[in-house]
């Protein structure tokens, strides 16, 4: 075949064509993806649920609800039931003060306030440096960093804030943000205990 | 048949697109904080490569010169997008690490590089084993940045614990590192292409 000339006419058919087809091309994959990738958020998402509430039977994803904190911003929590009876809750909480980007951790916190355990869904801190989160504030056997199975109380901040955790070496911001997203959790545990305690009590 | 295999060999070390031709400096040391990071980005870069070489090839005669930048870019940017979500779709883990250096793809030199400079020129079967040839030497590339800047600055290899992690220079994992590493292997392959010939 001749190499088409570029006179207007060829020119518009030639990219509409290729438009069309790639358009359609897309549609396909796009449908044939839609699934696979709304079930493996699902599943991540249920997993993280799953690795920092005490042991539950119902399904967090089905009962959640949203929470608004001071500063108006609305936190998810996914309350973990076991038998029908509250053993805990998982809030998907969030940060703007990181060093680049939003940090998104799912906090579990069970029924006293203890922190069970924490997951870092989504974070663009400096490898190396502040995308440590994961492993460091978890680190059982660092008392002085680690935030697992800790009873909140009023220092939980870092120690340059005049709080008691460790941050992590040369990532400070990183580890304030942590610390913040962590503190906007628990103000969504102790509305969520408050209201949970009224509907405990009012039948008494 | 020794054409064809010099077209196939050409891009892993002669004309190699990272550490010859200087091209997609932006993944190149964006993507290489880890072996396993490096080694995904070439493998994705490749196959968006090969598909875009044939097709471009194959629609050569089809697309007039004034426009055939825009519908290069179409081509290159639909496969981006298939990749993208199929990666999202079947491979979670390695997207939730590349994931934001994917659509990079699109604008990355060596792609519209070789659909320019190549598969507009040859016929369809030369275009992918150009393909095959650029991405597999893009991706050799990667990896062995990604290995060295992983090895000094963590200890691992591909997740393996060389040595403890405490002793790595943080540097190396760090924008910084991949400027001094590329140099360096840019140097390497300078020299042992110099005393080849």
């Amino acid at each position: 075949m001749e190499k088409l000339k570029s006179s207007f006419k060829n020119m518009l058919l030639s990219l509409a064509l290729i438009s069309i087809v790639v358009a359609g091309l897309l549609a396909l994959v796009y449908g044939m993806t839609k699934e696979p990738i709304s079930q493996a958020e699902k599943q991540k998402q249920e997993k993280a649920i799953k690795d920092v509430t005490p042991d539950f039977n119902n399904n967090p994803t089905d009962e959640k609800f949203e929470i608004e904190i001071s500063g108006g911003d609305k936190l998810t929590v996914f309350p973990a039931k076991k038998d029908g009876k509250l053993v805990g809750i998982a809030v998907e909480t969030n940060t703007k003060k990181g060093f680049s980007g939003e940090i998104k951790i799912m906090v579990g916190f069970d029924i006293d306030g203890v922190i069970k355990n924490y997951s870092v869904l989504k974070h663009a801190e400096t490898p190396g440096l502040g995308a440590k989160m994961q492993e460091w504030f978890s680190d059982t056997s660092k008392p002085t960093q680690n935030v697992v199975n800790r009873k909140w109380n009023s220092n939980m901040k870092v120690k340059k804030d005049g709080g008691e955790i460790d941050a992590i070496t040369a990532a400070t911001i990183s580890s304030r943000a942590f610390m913040d997203a962590l503190n906007r959790a628990y103000e969504v545990y102790l509305k969520v205990n408050e209201s949970d305690l009224q509907t405990q009590e009012s039948p008494e | 048949m020794s054409k064809k295999i010099n077209i196939l060999t050409n891009g892993i070390l002669k004309e190699n697109p990272v550490l010859v031709l200087l091209l997609g400096m932006c993944p190149t040391l964006g993507t290489t904080s880890s072996a396993i990071n490096g080694f995904g980005m070439g493998i994705a870069t490749t196959f968006v490569l090969i598909c875009s070489n044939m097709v471009i090839s194959m629609l050569k005669n089809f697309i007039p010169d004034k426009v055939r930048i825009p519908a290069f870019i179409v081509i290159i940017a639909s496969f981006v997008t298939i990749v993208e979500m199929i990666m999202q779709a079947y491979m979670p883990p390695l997207y939730e690490s590349l994931g934001l250096f994917i659509p990079l793809i699109v604008v990355n030199c060596i792609v519209l590089g070789r659909a320019e400079a190549f598969a507009s020129k040859n016929s369809t079967f030369s275009s992918i084993l150009d393909g095959i040839g650029m991405g597999a030497g893009f991706t050799l590339a990667l990896t062995v940045l990604g290995s060295i800047r992983e090895f000094l600055g963590t200890g691992k290899i591909f997740n393996f614990q060389i040595y403890p992690e405490d002793y790595g220079l943080l540097a190396f994992v760090l924008a910084p590192g991949a400027f001094i590493v590329l140099g360096f292997l840019i140097v390497i392959v300078n020299k042992l292409k110099t005393t080849k010939n």
